[in-house]
């Protein structure tokens, strides 16, 4: 009986076949922790063909090497020490913005509680963000909530839409592939995981008549009412057109789907001909009575994007067209537990960049590199790997055309044929990236995902793709 | 149909089910269309009757209705609208910052020196921070406090708490694999709740809670649709917690639900009450013979004031009771940054550590936390400062120790003087705060007042506390979002203002207690 509580928390985990996969990969050998120990082997002087581990199989940029960005670390040492204001050696507009973002804390202090929906002064800016953002579609300080990173929100609000205490349980509609945390909160909460498949050939698109199927195969399983989306893509990298973003709008109002829009990569969309419109501008835009109708949460954090601060837990999260009843909910739900007061003022710092005439301005920004166009050039030379054009968002998500042999050498060794993949690469190559399995993915294709980088990791990948095509033909 | 449109300023949401004066800040939408008798006339996707129920059921005191009213009137002093006060006390959250306590020096130096690294060049910051700070930033990825850790959190973070556990615990082993670094103790507690509650209908599970309790255990409780069975404290022995009710209490339950944990808080929230070593005995022995698993929330280690009061951890009293009882019985301990002398609520700071887990329930819960990703990394960097502060060898040693104990002997002196100037009053009855940073006073009310509050559907200490807010500009929290003994009244103050700010606050209490007395006499 002792295991009655893990096993309902087990028996959540198997609604869908997509997460049954992510788990079961989880727990067979996870490659992250693997890079770990092949760098303290690496420190201790193990002899290996590199000399460095390269890790790129998460998004995570200053884990890639990254430096973080000074502004943003310099005004956070000055509010965390505030006797650092006193001398001159930091630049003016930091100690200025310290000062003000000081003035927002309970006592003049970093270490208070954030009030409940998060600090007022900040919600007011993430406001004035996202009205500029959208060419003037006004937004409301009581449809934000500031919260430590877009997960916790996220979980939060499909805590409040999934209720288990229905029958059938209530489906969320996700990509595939996906971001698995987010597929892992909608099985922890009881809700099913309905898979839509984006379309590789077509760059990862979404594509409407996809999204029916779906909708139809939930019939007498579960009953969707939540249309989760990212954008742009994670990992695909794909960025959704205005057209399309309207079809999707569509598409949720006529099926009474309440939409879920992860637009945490906003800020990373770098293809000429490709630029982010975020579901809000388009809905306004589409005028009523969509506008007034359609439900809709859209989530953005300081994780990703030009300052790529993950680790410091800052995100929000804007309700759109929500019942008032269910917002008075949704405002105790958050007030349980204080966010971050770091996150918050990592929000204000991301979203209020220093402008021409400041002292730090400009940011060095985290760029991603151009040289990933010549990257996908490379690999799609290559027998064997192919890969979409990536527009946007965190990652590149090659697919890998395997030989049978390898194949039939991943199910003897008890491992999926792409995770075999890594992990030889891993082994042999000392570079780590993630195995597509991970995401999802449509049955017998195979992928790895890498966060786009440098020259060093796609040497690394091409020797060892070649040797690797040779051995198992 | 009728179109509404919506006045930003005056909005107000159309259902008729708000029972206090104010209650959430007013929320907007964009215009919405109406149709006639205010039903709106395309159904919301989702709305109170379809979403999660439990939803409903959660409710948070030390954040709610008061203190939102609290804040709206903050807004109309700013606003320049004249009140018997020049500004509110906010008394109703732990918040030690808040109420102008100063943050520990090496603590914050560290921190600094995690975030911007290049500030381990300037001289002006003593070695031993700079070492602390060195050691954090290699444990991190890319050696940045802006990547993501390991969800269970940085490894050698959870090495310093399990040394610093063995330190605090005589010697007694703690493993760092037992060790689970959180977004306070609040995000931890949630966690484990999550993991246990399970079961349908008679077989629910039921997790007893003290009454009164911190109601983060309640909202859990509510959200997750576990069980809340109440164990009621002994007001008259400055809140004990007996073992007798603790059995009445999970007999009680076994008719419908099925009891499998067991939360004690010490010191007590918002009782303020220290547990004997022998109470800590006779309940681990009684955790045993139920079979429940044991929950130890002890966030407030530190804040001991009482003479003749002790802090002793559950697991430490646990191990030495032997092995019958040490290898077998079923814990998380919990522990945080918020309050103690740091008062580091903003941070995020604390951990868990498990006892006696199962190994199958163990990776399901390594499993949960990483849905949520990572606990913030500051708030791990701080944890570690915590666990291993400055050495008496060291720079930073002589000032940490000055602040430290400053912290704490202030508030013991706030613990005293509180307890002081309530027992004058009649009507209020205080029992003595050995630890902890709240009084939970009994308050006699009238009858007159007790039926007003009635009709105006408000719990009575609630009518109480926003007479208090209105009048004197003090934020409180009534003793019903705490849970009491039915027909008894409380309110909950915490003791953390300046000693010159308490002094007055307590005066306005008494004046404001008399006032009411008579009011409704």
């Amino acid at each position: 009986d002792r295991h009655g509580a893990a096993a309902g928390l087990t028996q959540g985990w198997h609604l869908s076949h997509t997460t049954r996969q992510n788990i079961r990969n989880s727990e067979l050998a996870p490659l992250g922790m693997r890079a770990w120990q092949i760098k303290d082997e690496l420190r201790q002087g193990a002899r290996k063909p590199y000399k460095e581990l390269i890790d790129v199989s998460s998004a995570d940029p200053h884990r890639a090497g990254v430096k973080p960005l000074s502004f943003v670390r310099q005004v956070l040492a000055v509010c965390y020490y505030p006797q650092l204001a006193k001398s001159d050696k930091l630049p003016a507009d930091v100690r200025q913005r310290a000062q003000r973002l000081l003035g927002t804390c309970a006592g003049g202090s970093a270490g208070s509680y954030c009030p409940a929906g998060g600090i007022p002064e900040i919600i007011d800016i993430v406001c004035e963000f996202i009205s500029r953002r959208d060419d003037g579609v006004p937004s409301y300080p009581e449809n934000i909530f500031i919260t430590s990173g877009a997960q916790r929100a996220f979980v939060e609000i499909l805590n409040i839409l999934v209720n288990t205490l229905r029958s059938p349980i209530t489906g969320v509609l996700t990509p595939c592939p996906s971001y698995p945390p987010g597929n892992m909160a909608v099985v922890m909460l009881g809700g099913a995981v309905v898979p839509y498949y984006l379309d590789e050939e077509q760059g990862w698109e979404l594509k409407i008549d996809e999204l029916h199927r779906a909708l139809e195969s939930a019939k007498g399983v579960c009953d969707p009412t939540v249309l989760y989306v990212i954008n742009p893509g994670n990992p695909t990298g794909h960025v959704q057109s205005r057209k399309s973003i309207e079809e999707v709008i569509r598409f949720a109002s006529e099926k009474r789907l309440f939409l879920m829009v992860d637009e945490v990569y906003q800020d990373s969309v770098f293809e000429q001909e490709s630029r982010f419109v975020s579901y809000k501008k388009v809905l306004a835009e589409m005028g009523p009575p969509l506008s007034h109708t359609v439900e809709m949460a859209s989530f953005h954090s300081v994780s990703k994007g030009f300052i790529g601060e993950c680790g410091l837990r800052g995100g929000y999260v804007e309700l759109v067209n929500v019942d008032p009843s269910v917002m008075r909910n949704l405002y105790t739900l958050m007030s349980r537990d204080a966010s971050t007061t770091t996150g918050q003022l990592a929000l204000d710092l991301m979203i209020n960049p220093p402008q021409p005439g400041d002292p730090s301005y400009p940011l060095t920004a985290i760029t991603l590199h151009i040289s990933d166009l010549r990257v996908l050039e490379v690999l799609n030379s290559l027998p064997g790997i192919s890969c979409q054009p990536v527009k946007g968002g965190g990652y590149a998500l090659p697919r890998l055309h395997l030989p049978p042999g390898a194949i039939q050498k991943a199910k003897e060794v008890g491992m999926l044929p792409d995770y075999f993949y890594c992990s030889r690469l891993l082994e042999e190559t000392e570079l780590c990236v993630g195995a597509g399995s991970e995401n999802g993915q449509r049955e017998s294709t195979y992928h790895i995902r890498y966060r786009q980088s440098s020259d060093e990791v796609l040497r690394r990948l091409t020797s060892f793709h070649i040797q690797f095509m040779k051995d198992f033909s | 149909h009728i179109i509404w449109i919506c006045d930003l300023k005056t909005c107000r949401p159309n259902n008729a089910d708000l029972v206090l004066p104010s209650r959430a800040p007013r929320k907007h939408v964009l215009p919405f269309i109406e149709g006639m008798n205010g039903v709106p006339h395309r159904g919301k996707v989702l709305t109170v009757d379809n979403m999660n129920p439990n939803v409903k059921r959660v409710e948070y005191a030390v954040r709610g209705p008061i203190v939102q009213r609290a804040v709206q009137i903050e807004k109309e002093l700013k606003e320049g609208v004249k009140k018997p006060f020049t500004e509110v006390i906010k008394a109703n959250i732990g918040d030690a910052h808040a109420m102008g306590q100063k943050p520990i020096t090496f603590l914050r130096q560290v921190l600094a020196l995690c975030s911007y690294p290049e500030l381990l060049n300037d001289n002006k910051f003593p070695e031993d921070a700079k070492n602390r700070a060195q050691r954090i930033l290699q444990a991190c990825g890319g050696h940045s406090i802006g990547a993501y850790s390991a969800s269970q959190g940085i490894e050698c973070i959870r090495q310093d708490v399990s040394r610093y556990i063995e330190k605090r615990d005589g010697g007694i082993p703690s493993n760092p694999d037992n060790i689970f670094l959180s977004a306070g103790a609040s995000d931890a507690i949630t966690t484990m709740l999550k993991l246990q509650v399970s079961g349908e209908g008679r077989n629910r599970t039921g997790v007893m809670i003290p009454i009164p309790q911190y109601p983060l255990y309640s909202a859990a409780l509510a959200d997750l649709g576990g069980i809340q069975i109440n164990y009621y404290l002994d007001e008259d022995r400055c809140w004990a917690l007996d073992v007798t009710e603790l059995r009445r209490a999970v007999t009680a339950a076994r008719q419908h639900c099925n009891p499998r944990v067991l939360c004690i808080i010490n010191p007590g929230n918002p009782t303020g009450q220290v547990q004997s070593r022998q109470c800590i005995e006779d309940v681990i022995r009684f955790a045993k013979e139920e079979h429940l698993f044991l929950m130890a929330d002890e966030v407030y280690q530190d804040n001991v004031y009482a003479e003749g009061c002790k802090f002793h951890s559950f697991k430490k009293v646990l191990f030495e009771m032997g092995p019958e009882y040490s290898s077998t019985v079923e814990m998380a301990s919990f522990h945080s940054t918020s309050k103690c002398y740091m008062g580091e609520c903003g941070f995020r700071g604390g951990y868990m550590e498990v006892i006696n887990l199962d190994p199958e329930v163990k990776a399901q819960l390594i499993k949960l936390v990483s849905v949520r990703l990572c606990p913030p990394v500051t708030g791990q960097a701080l944890l570690d400062l915590v666990v291993n502060p400055p050495q008496p060898d060291e720079p930073s040693y002589t000032t940490f120790i000055k602040e430290r104990t400053a912290v704490l002997a202030a508030l013991a002196e706030k613990a005293r003087l509180t307890e002081e100037v309530f027992n004058t009053v009649p009507g209020i009855r205080c029992n003595p705060v050995q630890g902890a940073m709240y009084t939970f006073p009994c308050i006699t009310l009238p009858q007159k007042a007790i039926s007003q509050a009635k009709e105006k559907g408000l719990a009575p200490d609630m009518f109480y506390c926003m007479k208090l807010l209105e009048e004197m500009g003090i934020c409180l929290v009534p003793g019903s979002g705490f849970g009491q003994r039915e027909g008894t009244h409380h309110f909950r103050m915490t003791i953390l203002p300046p000693t010159e700010k308490l002094k007055i606050m307590l005066d306005k209490i008494r004046e404001f207690h008399q006032k009411f007395t008579q009011e409704f006499s």
